[in-house]
């Protein structure tokens, strides 16, 4: 009997996962741990490796399919194993009704999961072998997931002329259910302070090509945020927190998320044990997780675990925004663009380079008075004339 | 609750109809003394006289032509026509100018019309007296196009007719007039023009229909039932406007569709139901949407094997249950 090859669990909140790109064709020998196919989930690609060594008998699972964690994706016949019986393969190519699915059938596969090897096993007792509503549901009652009808997504529109449906991509999909959740979830609270940056624009214009020079890492303003945030997360523990409905879980080492902008949407990289790092380590390991994350070769552990998150839509020119915050964190921390404004500086009025500092937060966790304090200490941070030399 | 015959609920809704409002009025070839040649008249032309009960000649592009005249100068005529054969002189009346008024005039007249339209199949009755009318009409914006299926429908919906600021055409399938009785209350009550009605739940596939093949169509639920196939028959009643609700509703229940429908089968209003389950429902579908029709002759032959030939009965529609729930 080949092996069958299941879709692993890559992840702490993955369920699912898209076949990416075989890397053996059938007949193929693969080695224990060898790649065998590009598996996608809505955080990161991954290269799965064979579980066992032998001849890749079959694939299951066709290239830009979705499946739940546990589908069997492939069959790997064993070295030292016999042949496959040729029972289950013919069975397979005499299934009739196998392309021609009602609509409702082929919305009932999608939405219990069922996979193509299921499918072959579903015996159709409609005309000419068709399988029907009812093979399917019976099918599903063995399988001990009887459907549940309520459970059925809303009945989606039908486009209107001129209307374009993008089919989701795994990345755009955690996105929405990550911020409905959060939206959802977590009764947010926000604050907004101003920070005069005028000194740390000087400063930055100052030092940033020296720093190239001396450390090989170019300086940017997202790392300066991140050192800032850093430090005021450690004068705040509640801010590095989460809800845990019977208690707030304080975490014991600062691992800041920061959002970066893709082309498929957005990918949060942890820089993990910030507190840790100097400016020079933080602006050297966002530069690489930065690179990394437009190129698609983030791995698991860097966007796992993050306490706390940063994002910066004034790269954008944004001079005011309110995040949802990145669940299930308690904060996070939006720096807005850096302009220069007329504000009033010892009763006269200057022209100043400012900026907001915006905190999303779960109120839950903390109140008002915190997260103003957090904004202040990062913008005494910002403000402070030399900055970031520590 | 006295149990009535569907020609003796509508007689009942003119009464007190017109008892109610002096404004409503009978037009109509043999609706006077004669009563109506099905009856529905009776006993109208004694109790509220010449002046309210009018016999016309037989000319009905006069008769709707009169009756849209007299709705826009504030009576609220109820006009019948003898035979849907006979309507097709009306039609211009009816399309061009009933179902018109309302917009052409920037709502400053409406025609507070109903036209009864006796129509479909009977033993015997032939090319001249057989006609189904309800795809010409339901085709039209402006129009509503109803067809109650019980003498409770009938009564109920009359009076809604009568009370309705637009024109209805009212179809009563014959052959109901005198073989299908129901409960009627003596009170006065509408019943709405619009919501379809679930006659007969089921599990396995959802029968649409209207009119006289809805009691063809539930007795043949009755035989399928013991067959083991659950048939939810849904009355549209009306056809203009149409309750996509319910509709869509059940076809999500069952995920298969059969329309019945007595008219020819080309072009009639059941391809409606079967292009609106197509587009909305398309998903929820667990086998071709079906049509069961008559056959695309050009009427119902007098010739006693040929008239059942022609015939949507119990058992064509058994088979088609039968087709369909085995897809």
């Amino acid at each position: 009997m080949p092996t069958d090859v299941l879709l692993p669990q890559l992840g702490e909140s993955t369920y699912e996962a898209t076949i990416g790109r075989w890397l053996k064709s059938p007949g193929d020998r693969v080695e224990r741990f060898e790649p065998l196919v590009e598996l996608i989930t809505d955080k990161v690609n991954v290269e799965m490796p064979s579980p066992v060594a032998g001849r890749l008998v079959e694939i299951v699972a066709q290239e830009g399919q979705t499946l739940p964690v546990g589908s069997v994706i492939a069959r790997v016949e064993e070295d030292g194993a016999q042949a496959a019986p040729p029972g289950p393969e013919e069975a397979r190519g005499q299934r009739p009704a196998a392309g021609r699915l009602s609509p409702l059938v082929s919305r009932l596969v999608q939405e219990h999961g069922i996979t193509p090897e299921e499918l072959a096993q579903i015996r159709g007792t409609g005309t000419g072998g068709r399988i029907t509503k009812q093979d399917v549901l019976s099918y599903l009652e063995r399988r001990g997931k009887a459907p549940a009808p309520e459970a059925a997504p809303p009945p989606v529109e039908a486009p209107a002329e001129g209307e374009q449906r993008v089919p989701l991509s795994p990345v755009r999909r955690a996105i929405a259910e990550r911020l409905s959740r959060a939206k959802r979830e977590v009764p947010h609270a926000y604050g907004v302070v101003e920070a005069d940056v005028t000194d740390l624009v000087r400063w930055y214009e100052a030092h940033r090509e020296g720093f190239q020079r001396q450390h090989g890492v170019r300086l940017t303003y997202t790392a300066l945020f991140a050192r800032a945030a850093v430090e005021a997360l450690r004068a705040f523990p509640v801010v590095n927190a989460q809800w845990a409905e019977d208690a707030i879980v304080l975490k014991p080492h600062i691992n800041l998320g920061v959002a970066v902008s893709v082309e498929e949407g957005l990918v949060v990289p942890v820089l993990h044990r910030a507190e840790e790092k100097s400016l020079v380590g933080i602006a050297r390991e966002l530069e690489d997780l930065t690179r990394r994350a437009r190129e698609g070769r983030l791995t698991l552990e860097d966007v796992q675990g993050g306490t706390f998150t940063l994002t910066n839509p004034g790269v954008f020119g944004s001079i005011w925004s309110l995040p949802i915050v990145n669940y299930p964190q308690a904060a996070i921390l939006a720096t807005d663009a850096i302009v220069k404004r007329p504000v009033v500086r010892d009763d006269a009025i200057a022209i100043r380079a400012v900026m907001h500092l915006g905190l999303s937060f779960d109120h839950r966790v903390f109140d008002g008075a915190v997260a103003v304090q957090f904004l202040n200490h990062v913008k005494a941070s910002l403000e402070a004339v030399d900055p970031v030399i520590r | 609750m006295p149990e009535l015959r569907y020609v003796d609920a509508l007689n009942r809704a003119h009464h007190e109809e017109m008892e109610r409002d002096e404004r409503v009025v009978v037009l109509g070839e043999d609706v006077g003394r004669k009563g109506g040649v099905f009856g529905v008249t009776q006993g109208l032309f004694e109790r509220f006289g010449e002046e309210r009960v009018v016999d016309t000649p037989l000319a009905e592009s006069s008769i709707v032509g009169c009756a849209i005249g007299m709705a826009c100068n504030g009576l609220v005529p109820i006009a019948e026509i003898q035979f849907a054969d006979f309507i097709h002189p009306a039609f211009d009346q009816i399309v061009s100018e009933a179902a018109r008024m309302r917009y052409r005039s920037n709502g400053a007249f409406g025609v507070p019309l109903v036209i009864r339209v006796p129509y479909g199949g009977a033993h015997g009755t032939a090319l001249y007296h057989s006609q189904c009318v309800e795809a010409f009409y339901a085709h039209v914006p402006g129009l509503k196009v109803v067809a109650p299926s019980t003498p409770y429908d009938a009564k109920g919906m009359l009076k809604a007719a009568v009370r309705d600021p637009d024109p209805v055409l009212f179809l009563e399938h014959k052959r109901m007039y005198r073989l299908v009785r129901g409960e009627v209350p003596d009170s006065d009550y509408t019943v709405p023009l619009g919501p379809a009605v679930v006659r007969r739940e089921g599990k396995d596939l959802s029968l649409f229909t209207y009119g006289w093949t809805l009691h063809e169509a539930l007795q043949a639920a009755e035989v399928a039932a013991q067959e083991g196939i659950g048939v939810e028959v849904v009355d549209l009643r009306c056809l203009r406007p149409l309750d996509k609700e319910t509709i869509l509703r059940s076809v999500a229940k069952t995920n298969k569709a059969l329309v019945v429908y007595e008219d020819n089968r080309f072009g009639g209003f059941g391809a409606e139901i079967a292009a609106l389950i197509a587009e909305e429902a398309f998903e929820d579908l667990d086998g071709p949407v079906m049509r069961l029709a008559g056959p695309d002759v050009p009427g119902i032959p007098f010739a006693r094997p040929l008239e059942q030939w022609y015939w949507v009965n119990q058992d064509k529609i058994l088979g088609a249950i039968r087709r369909l729930a085995h897809y």
